[in-house]
């Protein structure tokens, strides 16, 4: 993979400079699985990466939601907490005896309606994201301690049956419905991105947003629009974690943004918005995962390498977006 | 039009007007709910009353505040001032607890000068990589931010230090002249800042720095030398705030000290009137912010609500601070005068394109 980026005289086997990144973090991954496999045995068994992505489901689809967002050239770091607002206030309105179908509908449309009204601020009153989301982030924190102090157990029939339901074989290689909804969120956040209107907007935005004004494309619209969507993402994304962890609580998910801007970094989009794929966001979430199970295996390493792992990644990532840009021009 | 007239407009004009006007609020709002909120009192030669605990625990952010705002004059943002705390506060602390006698001036000394070297090599660490590199600054400094923490919890192996010691102490809570030795710190700091920036040239330059980083450079000022410099300078304010909260509680704990206070020191910086796009800033302004997100907190602790849900009037406050400053927020609501010019959509221009 260096050799091609060192050596771009011959253009057969030239790899489009745009995807330089994601097959970065794709050998990245591929080597810190071989690691894996090769230093313990129980490394190779299927479920382990089935466990990867039980374990980051919600993390994934949180991702997919900053991906738009960072597309754009924004940033969003309410979505740790707006996760947490949505468990809290699943597991809140479950134990008040409302229909699971009622509140799936009511925690569906809280993130989106927050993340509509972070990018009306944004988009009217031409503050930054970083400052707004910011606000955002405060608030939702705010409420999960508003709603409740301590954790809420959620006993619900529907919501237990989601946690527990084990697709495929129970006794072997099974993943959980959750990995399903995150699949399928994967899929139409890539579909959306790549083919429709509002995904190309998003490019066009994050690529030059006075050219997009200039293009005559929606950019007030598309600009509200991935807020919302990333407000929707982190919803879906609270009601996996309610469905994991079968509760709410006030302080959970609290620094989730940074493992997320992390995850979409080190899955090659770039930060100044305008260039990313999806599939690299998923890479970037397995990498993490596949971190903190190497650790786990480990044993002997401690929880707090994972920070200085992901730091150092991320610091490689962006020289190499930062490299990238350079031989651009 | 009369003059009084004139002088109201250019008073609410001001861009630390609102700010004051949100700091008498909530210090009348605290004096109605808890009568004796205003009165300070002498207790074995030390002041003791609301205002002074105001103003001790205020100390760490006005530090970490001043700091943040030459970088956020510089057009730039240092989200790893938090993670620079933790690691200053463990690295002494662990120095001081390895200590035979904990009260021994030099060891603190010591731990001190480990601190402070430290927050220098990360600070230029954060410097290099804005000022070299090129990395976009809320990137450059999410590194550290992530890895600090972790690096912090490495130092401290996962525990909370706890220490013993007299003079260390003193740094957070003990008294100088009736009042918190942190307070002195604190002005200490800020007066030397302010000397530096606004009785030499380089207040200027930073600003000019921040206004436009290539035309400063092309008009012969160093500009990624200044980058530098300021991310250095935050970095240590930030390790000087990290003695005081881990002194506040004799203890170093990697993941809980300074936890969100560079979001509170943003908002600091903001609320006092310094542009985020960069290109100015005011550090008087800061230190009045700071004062007023600490008074919030006490006052939210004083009522008896969780520090938690303190977040939601942070969140208010936010939202209601940016706005009134948005140039945009404020054409709309000023339609009513004459001809107010339209908002333009290259407002925001500039701060995408001064970094990297």
């Amino acid at each position: 993979m260096t050799t091609t980026s060192l050596t771009p005289t011959r253009d057969w086997w030239r790899i489009p400079q745009r995807y330089v990144p994601v097959l970065a973090t794709l050998t990245l991954l591929l080597v810190m699985y071989a690691v894996g496999v090769s230093q313990y045995r129980a490394f190779s068994n299927v479920q382990v990466i089935f466990n990867v992505f039980i374990d980051n489901g919600f993390l994934l689809v949180v991702a997919v939601g900053m991906t738009f967002v960072i597309l754009t050239g924004g940033i969003d770091l309410s979505v740790g907490s707006v996760v947490a607002m949505t468990a809290m206030m699943s597991a809140s309105l479950l134990q008040g005896g409302m229909d699971p179908a009622a509140v799936l509908v009511i925690a569906l449309l809280v993130g989106p309606t927050l993340g509509f009204l972070m990018g009306c601020v944004i988009h009217f009153f031409e503050i930054q994201p970083f400052i707004v989301t910011l606000a955002g982030m405060f608030f939702a924190r705010g409420m999960c301690t508003f709603i409740s102090k301590s954790s809420i157990p959620i006993t619900d029939p529907f919501w237990t049956s989601m946690a527990q339901e084990r697709i495929g074989d129970p006794r072997g290689n099974f993943v959980s419905i959750s990995v399903l909804i995150a699949f399928v969120v994967v899929v139409v956040g890539a579909f959306v991105l790549a083919y429709t209107r509002l995904g190309r907007n998003v490019y066009a935005l994050g690529g030059n947003q006075q050219s997009a004004l200039l293009m005559g494309l929606p950019v007030g619209q598309t600009k509200i629009a991935v807020y919302a969507i990333s407000g929707l993402c982190s919803a879906i994304g609270g009601i996996l974690l309610s469905f994991y962890t079968l509760s709410g609580a006030p302080l959970i998910a609290v620094g989730m943004e940074l493992d997320v801007i992390a995850a979409v970094v080190i899955g090659g989009t770039v930060l100044t918005g305008g260039s990313g794929y999806v599939f690299g966001t998923v890479l970037g979430v397995l990498v993490l995962g596949v971190i903190r199970t190497l650790i786990t295996f480990d044993g002997s390493l401690n929880s707090w390498w994972t920070k200085i792992v992901i730091g150092g990644l991320l610091f490689a990532f962006i020289l190499l977006q930062r490299l990238i840009g350079i031989r651009k021009k | 039009m009369s003059t009084s007239k004139v002088r109201w407009a250019a008073v609410t004009g001001h861009s630390l007007f609102w700010p004051v006007v949100a700091l008498l609020a909530l210090l009348t709002a605290n004096t109605i709910y808890r009568p004796g909120f205003l009165s300070v009192e002498m207790k074995d030669g030390h002041l003791y009353g609301s205002l002074i605990d105001i103003l001790r625990l205020a100390a760490p952010l006005i530090l970490v505040g001043l700091g943040m705002t030459l970088v956020i004059a510089t057009g730039g943002i240092d989200l790893s001032v938090g993670s620079m705390c933790a690691i200053s506060g463990a690295i002494a602390c662990l120095h001081i607890s390895q200590q035979p006698d904990q009260n021994a001036l030099g060891g603190v000394l010591v731990a001190l000068a480990l601190g402070v070297g430290l927050s220098l090599v990360l600070g230029a660490w954060n410097g290099a990589l804005v000022s070299i590199i090129g990395i976009q600054p809320i990137i450059a400094t999410l590194i550290l931010m992530v890895a600090g923490r972790g690096l912090a919890q490495l130092i401290t192996e996962g525990q909370i230090i706890t220490i013993n010691s007299e003079p260390y102490k003193a740094v957070g809570v003990g008294y100088l002249l009736t009042l918190p030795i942190s307070i002195f710190i604190a002005v200490g700091v800020a007066l030397v800042v302010a000397a530096v920036t606004r009785r030499t040239a380089l207040g200027m330059i930073i600003e000019s720095v921040g206004g436009n980083a290539e035309a400063s450079r092309l008009a012969g000022i160093r500009s990624a030398r200044i980058t530098f410099l300021v991310y250095v300078i935050s970095a240590v304010c930030a390790g000087i705030a990290g003695f005081m909260v881990t002194a506040n509680v004799s203890s170093a704990d990697g993941n809980a000290a300074g936890l969100w206070i560079e979001l509170d020191a943003i908002l600091a910086v903001v609320i006092g009137g310094t542009s985020l796009a960069g290109g100015r800033f005011s550090l008087g302004g800061t230190i009045l912010g700071a004062l007023l997100i600490q008074t919030l907190t006490t006052t939210v602790y004083a009522m008896n609500i969780s520090p938690q849900t303190a977040l939601l009037f942070k969140a208010v406050v936010v939202i209601a601070v940016c706005l009134i400053q948005a140039p945009a927020f404020r054409a709309k609501f000023a339609r009513r005068g004459p001809a107010a010019p339209a908002a333009p959509l290259a407002a925001d221009q500039p701060k995408e394109q001064v970094p990297a």
